[in-house]
């Protein structure tokens, strides 16, 4: 049970007929779990095609796992019932939070890094792995803003949450280069600390770039092509890590199909390079 | 250092409201607010996006810019309680009721409570239909049998003519007059393709359809039918109901 090291993208609905007629070569498609919530109908029907001819990466998007308060129950009894129905080859979970008092704000929001917050999400974690009965990954954020108190450097707070919890990591690289610009730090000093022996995914997606006075403000908005500078933050990451399961993100102002396949076929030629092989989906 | 919970009282007062949290900072101290702006612009933008997903035919009734103002109300006094987004919503048609900027518009309630039954017949759970020649088998004795509707079936009675706007603001619908005047009552139902049709119903086929939902036997349904409309024909409306693949097995 795991993503195959090769790329994939994440599903949109309006791609299900384009999909269907030419079954493209992909080695998985990913889908936000909150979208398959529903008991029923077109969403299901699609999502069991989906999974008879592909690895399906399951990537919540709503559960809140760096958020102060309890997880919700019925949040996860929910995610239990999707993994039972569809044994996705991956969960995924934010390192943010979305909810709290009571209220789902439907953002991924950034928390401080401080021991309370290490032991909080820790605790999350533990649950989440123990109620689904598998190994979650937890991606990194893209953030716009620090806390004056977050004394936990981030790629430290990670390695710790993976020790700690036996998790894995997904690995945004471009919301490692977002958060680099925005808070004028060096990206590859950031990969150089990253635990990259946790990394079980990668995701790449396009942000958009606003000029302020103290220089560029990037969004990571997904709507539009990767930039290359990620593409060569990904570059020198393979370099580190052999192949990896890798998703083009692009969830707003969606293109034509054939637009996320050059994407993923892009992502892919960067695999191939270091595997000398023709690519061949795993089974 | 400020506890966690209060942290996060603090930042989502920010998102709601005009003052920054405290504690927050960026890397040039005086873009603290534009940068905090991207937070509280994804969540009005994200959480207005997911309503209008939910109430398209009220959105094209009051233009985009309403809608995304009237959103920010609603969504003040009804956040959602949840990450399952599809299930919020359910006490807008209500909100509009209430909300006097539409007063003048009476029906918008009543549209709104179609597209709330549309979004969960579309998501209700699978059933599968009945062959045709069990209905059939049912039609010879009626006395005894009951038959079971798919969970997407439902009937709205409204004060307004709510199904006749509906019709008319569908992407494909032709210009048409309309009179606003009069109830109307709605049937609701996912068919056999997924698809998530609307028509106006007769008080008979309302009623024949609550009492199958009953589990009242096929004979005392139609009974119910001309009770609420004399002389009323069972045939049309069972006919449709079958075409349409909503008699289902029984769970």
């Amino acid at each position: 049970m795991a993503l195959p090291m090769s790329a994939g993208l994440g599903f949109k609905p309006e791609h299900f007929d384009a999909i269907q007629a030419v079954s493209p070569r992909l080695g998985f498609f990913e889908v936000h779990a909150e979208n398959y919530m529903g008991q029923g109908g077109i969403p299901h029907r699609q999502l069991a095609a989906l999974r008879r001819d592909y690895a399906i990466s399951l990537h919540g998007v709503g559960l809140s796992i760096g958020g102060a308060d309890p997880l919700d129950l019925a949040h996860l009894a929910r995610l239990r019932v999707l993994c039972d129905r569809y044994e996705p080859d991956s969960f995924s979970e934010h390192l943010a939070w979305s909810s709290h008092g009571g209220e789902f704000f439907n953002d991924l929001l950034p928390l401080p890094y401080t021991d309370e917050t290490l032991a909080t999400v820790c605790a999350h974690i533990d649950q989440v792995q123990d109620a689904l009965g598998r190994r979650m990954i937890l991606e990194n954020p893209s953030t716009y803003i620090d806390f004056e108190q977050s004394p936990i450097p981030e790629t430290v707070f990670l390695t710790e949450i993976v020790h700690r919890t036996g998790c894995g990591l997904l690995l945004d690289i471009n919301n490692v280069f977002v958060s680099a610009a925005n808070h004028k730090t060096d990206p590859l000093a950031y990969l150089a600390a990253f635990p990259l022996a946790a990394v079980g995914e990668i995701h790449l997606g396009g942000h958009t770039e606003e000029a302020l006075s103290s220089g560029p403000f990037l969004i990571d908005s997904h709507g539009s092509p990767v930039a290359d500078p990620v593409w060569a933050l990904f570059s020198a990451v393979l370099q580190r890590t052999g192949p990896l399961p890798t998703l083009i993100e692009w969830d707003n102002d969606v293109p034509v199909f054939e637009v996320l396949m050059a994407e993923a076929d892009r992502a892919q030629r960067h695999i191939n390079l270091l595997t000398g092989a023709d690519f061949a989906r795993a089974s | 250092m400020p506890a966690h919970p209060d942290v996060l009282t603090a930042f989502a007062a920010g998102l709601a409201m005009g003052a920054l949290p405290a504690g927050i900072t960026a890397h040039s101290a005086d873009e603290v607010s534009r940068r905090f702006g991207v937070y509280r612009n994804n969540v009005a933008v994200g959480l207005t996006d997911a309503l209008a997903q939910r109430f398209p035919v009220i959105g094209r009734l009051v233009g985009a810019e309403f809608f995304g103002a009237m959103a920010q109300v609603y969504l003040a006094a009804h956040p959602p309680k949840s990450p399952v987004l599809l299930e919020w919503g359910q006490t807008f048609p209500d909100f509009l009721l209430t909300f006097l900027p539409v007063a003048a518009y009476p029906y918008m309630a009543d549209v709104a409570r179609i597209e709330v039954a549309r979004g969960q017949a579309y998501h209700a759970a699978d059933a599968d239909a009945i062959a045709p020649e069990r209905i059939a088998a049912a039609a010879h004795d009626p006395g005894c049998i009951t038959l079971t509707l798919h969970p997407s079936v439902q009937v709205l009675h409204l004060s307004h003519p709510g199904v006749t706007i509906w019709t008319a603001n569908q992407p494909d619908a032709g210009a048409k007059p309309l009179t606003l005047v009069g109830s109307e009552i709605a049937l609701v139902l996912r068919d056999r393709n997924l698809q998530v049709p609307v028509v106006a119903i007769d008080p008979g086929d309302a009623a024949l359809i609550q009492a199958i939902q009953k589990s009242e036997t096929l004979m005392a349904a139609a009974q119910n039918g001309a009770f609420a409309q004399p002389g009323h024909d069972p045939q049309p409306i069972l006919v449709r109901l079958m075409q349409a693949g909503v008699f289902v097995n029984p769970t």
